[in-house]
Parts: C-alpha cells; structure tokens; sequence
C-alpha cells in the first residue's frame, strides 16, 4: 500500500488513530507538568531550609526517584499501587479486582522523575538569589510568604526556566515509556499500525518524528517564555 | 563620682542549651523523616516476611546474569559511542556549513526522539528492509535483538557524548590555541596535549551522568526481548507475580547509580585538586 494511504485519516489509514495517541502523549505530559513542578519547589523549599530532618527528607527522595530507571519506576508505580490497592480493598471487605488507569499510573510515575530533578534545579536557582534580596524584604517588612511571592519566586522563574526546559524536552520524551504499561500513546499507536500492516520503519519513523516536532515545538515555545521573562530583568 | 563596685558577681549557671522551638518545618521535618523511616522498616521487615530460599536459588543467578547483561551494553555502547562522538563534534564545530548541518542533525535527531522510539526504529523498522540487509550479509547481525540495541544506544550516546565534547572543547579559552601557536606547537599536538586534558575536567562531570543515565535508559532493552537486568525482573515479575522481583531489581539499579555517583565524586576531586585554593 501507499505510504499515504496508510496515514490517511478515516477507516483506511491510520491518522487520526495515531493523531489521538500524538494527543494523549501531550495531555500526560502537560498534566504531569504542574504536579511535578509543585513537589519540585516544595522539595527544593525542604533541601534549603535550615532544618537537617526535611534536608535530609528530600535528599533521600531525590536519591530514590533519580537513581531508579524510569522504566522501573512506572512498573513499580503501576503494579504496586494495583496490589495496594487490592490489598485495601480486601481489607475493607469489597471483592474483586481493580484496574488501574494506565494514565493516572504514568501520571504519578512521571511525576515522581520530574520532582526529583526539578528539585535541583530550582535549588540551584535558589542558591544564586543573593542573601540580600531576602534582608532588603525583610527591612522592608514583608512577611516570609510576602517575601517568596513578590521577591524571590519571579526572578527564581526567571532563573530556572532554561533547566526546566531541557526537563520539559525530558519528560515529553520520557512519556514514551509509559506505552508500555497500554497507555494508548504514540508509541502503542504506532507500535499496533506496525505490527498490522508490516510498516514498520514507516510508522516508528513517524513516531520519532512526531516527537521531533514536538521537541521543536516546545523549543520555540519556551525561547517566547524565555524572553517575556528576561524582558522584566533588564535594566 | 562614679562608685565602683568591688565586689565580684558570684559565678552564674551557664546559660540552658539552646533548643529549636517546635516550629513548622521542624515538625513536618520529623513527619516526613519518620515516614522514609517506617517505610526502610517496613521494607526490610516485608523482605524477610517474604523470604523464601527457593525463590532465590531460582532467582538470584539469573539476576546477576541480567546485571552481567546492563553493564556489558552499557559499557560496550559508551566506548562505542565515545569513539563516534569526536567526529560528530568535529563536524559540530567544522566551519563547512554541510558538515555542521549533518552533524547538527544528527545530534538533533537523537537527542529530540526518545530512546524508545530509536530503538523500536531499529529492531523492527530494519525489518521493512529485510532484502537489501540480505543483499549486504547484515540482516544476521540486525535480526538479533542485542545487536540493535547495542547500536541504538551507541548512536544515542554518541550524540549526547558529541555535545559534552563539543561544549569541553569550546570551553577551553582560545588563547590556550593561540600560545601554541605561536609556539610553534602543530595544530594535532595542541589538541592532544594542550586542550583536550583541560576541556576533559570540564567534561567529567557531564560524562559522569551519562553514563548513569545510559545504565537507567538500557532498562527499556527488556521491551525488546534482551533479558538485562530489568528482563529478568519482568520474567521473574510475570512467574511469580511476586512484587520483591521488582524491589529487588530497584535495589540493585540504585546502589549502580549511586556507586558509579560516589566514584565520580572521589575522581573529580582527585582530578581536580591542582584547581583548589
């Protein structure tokens, strides 16, 4: 058959299947997004505070989740909140089994990844704030959450965005992995028009290019963001 | 007449030890410190519950026959991929604008696609070209799933290891060139002799996570059928549905990463000590 027969959307090509997965990739990495982005800072907050028990905390978090292969992760993530939550559910008295939405599982896997190494990258940004910001709001008068929000977290943004971006490049790609536990993605699209129509090379090149486009969308995107922030900073 | 005092104070308790007040974080501190805590406790305590010699006779060899697997991929790719990487950066930085474009592609390519992705191109898209690899006696080699996976990831590597070597090389100033130059040192000599040991320091680092990302990134040749390490766990997962497969391999990856983390950090500062003041 024709390439272009086989992409064609409708009952005889497989576009608008692979177009939903295209979408589902990117619905699981924009929701993963805020989750990861708010346990990072909330672990950069613990791994800068002058209290050794939450130091240590957070440390022991980022060990975890940035040594272990994401892969390993997602399975993790996946059969074992799946054998939790049976093990609940026996415990509360309810019978039969329950799946876990694949989605929901690649959520917190990823989300998991993502934190851990967000959490150094805004706590490296934290580390170049000069001490100064923080005493000049404190002469000031502003309250502790004062001085976070109007002092510290804008120009923190505008420091850690270049980071976060090559995380964000990480985590599209990263959301590949999660077709493996039957998250219907662009890789199990893909991988299932492959394996019906013999096309292989044709339907994983576009699989790869699809993420190329998407990693150069995102790149484009993020060098708007980048200028919109760095227009506040300068003098 | 300002009246002096002669008599000395008595000597006074020491001030009591100062104590962090019970403040929010501290509190939340304690919380979340006690939770890992109970969780390593609990871990332990379920390992044993779940002991069973049995289980690790059968198992525990073919373990470390899939860690004998990861670190051979993983070590054969990243020389591989570091002998491919010098002309990729080479080519990166070339002022012929084909060699930079191909070279920019390249490391575009494989660095913008996930693994996955390049993997699955490779051991089932070569398929679709099943005669012409028969034509040039290669179809043997790609028709192994080791094979296609050991090239996946020297290409992959190679790429990420071009743009270490690359941003290295660029970081050495360029009148370390310049002096050698005019010391009559031959282009090769100073690259060899003169950058290359300094923009490796600077290289370390970055190598060093490579090389960790390399050993969490091969656990995805288990998808294509080589039993590495995380192989195994997924065989042994799918005989026993027994969740320890799991722990077990999560053990062994961690304390790979954190081993080869520990190394680097004693070699970096090792290598690094004429730099410190």
């Amino acid at each position: 058959m024709d390439a272009l027969q086989l992409l064609a959307f409708g009952d005889t090509g497989w576009g608008d299947e692979i177009a939903r997965g295209l979408l589902v990739t990117v619905s699981l990495a924009v929701a993963t997004l805020p989750l990861g982005l708010l346990i990072g800072f909330l672990l950069a907050l613990a791994k800068q505070s002058s209290e050794p028990t939450l130091r240590v905390s957070a440390d022991i978090y980022t060990t975890i989740f940035r040594g272990l292969p994401e892969l390993l992760t997602i399975f993790m993530v996946y059969f074992g909140l799946q054998i939790a939550i049976r093990q609940v559910s026996i415990a509360l008295g309810f019978e039969g089994g329950i799946e876990i939405n694949a989605f929901v599982a690649g959520l917190i896997a990823l989300a998991l990844v993502f934190s851990s190494y967000a959490s150094e990258v805004f706590l490296s940004a934290f580390r170049a704030i000069p001490n100064g910001q923080y005493e000049g709001a404190n002469a000031l008068g502003l309250t502790g959450g004062q001085t976070m929000r109007l002092v510290i977290v804008p120009q923190l943004v505008r420091i850690a965005l270049p980071g976060l971006g090559n995380l964000w490049m990480i985590l599209l790609k990263d959301t590949a992995l999660i077709s493996v536990i039957g998250l219907s993605d662009i890789m199990r699209q893909t991988g299932i028009a492959a394996r019906v129509t013999k096309e292989a090379f044709l339907f994983f090149g576009l699989a790869c290019l699809l993420f190329l486009a998407l990693a150069m969308l995102s790149s484009v995107v993020f060098s708007r963001i980048e200028t919109a922030a760095r227009r506040s900073g300068q003098r | 007449m300002a009246v002096i005092n002669e008599t000395l104070l008595p000597a006074q308790p020491p001030p009591p030890d100062y104590r962090e007040p019970w403040n929010a974080s501290r509190i939340a501190g304690h919380l979340v410190l006690g939770f890992w805590v109970t969780a390593a406790v609990f871990l332990a305590w379920w390992l044993v519950q779940v002991w069973n010699a049995e289980f690790f006779a059968r198992y525990a060899p073919r373990y470390l026959e899939g860690l004998q697997t990861t670190l051979a991929l993983v070590i054969v790719s990243i020389v591989l991929g570091c002998v491919l990487s010098f002309p990729i950066a080479f080519m990166r930085m070339s002022n012929n604008r084909v060699l930079g474009a191909v070279g920019y592609a390249y490391v575009y390519f494989f660095r913008g696609t996930p693994l996955i992705a390049q993997l699955f191109l490779i051991y089932y898209g070569f398929g679709s070209f099943r005669e012409e690899l028969e034509a040039v006696g290669l179809w043997a080699f790609f028709r192994d799933a080791w094979n296609c996976a050991l090239t996946a990831f020297t290409l992959n590597t190679a790429a990420y290891q071009a743009e270490i070597l690359r941003g290295a090389i660029e970081s050495v100033p360029r009148g370390q060139w310049e002096g050698s130059k005019a010391l009559g040192i031959s282009r090769i000599t100073t690259f060899r002799k003169i950058i290359l040991p300094q923009a490796m320091i600077v290289a370390l680092r970055p190598y060093g996570n490579e090389i960790i990302l390399m050993i969490k990134g091969s656990a995805i040749v288990a998808i294509v059928t080589v039993f590495d390490l995380m192989g195994e766990t997924r065989r042994a997962f799918s005989r026993t549905f027994d969740f320890q497969t799991y722990v077990w391999a999560a053990i062994l990856y961690l304390v790979m990463v954190e081993a080869i983390r520990n190394v680097w950090n004693i070699i970096e500062r090792r290598l690094t000590r004429h730099l410190k003041r």
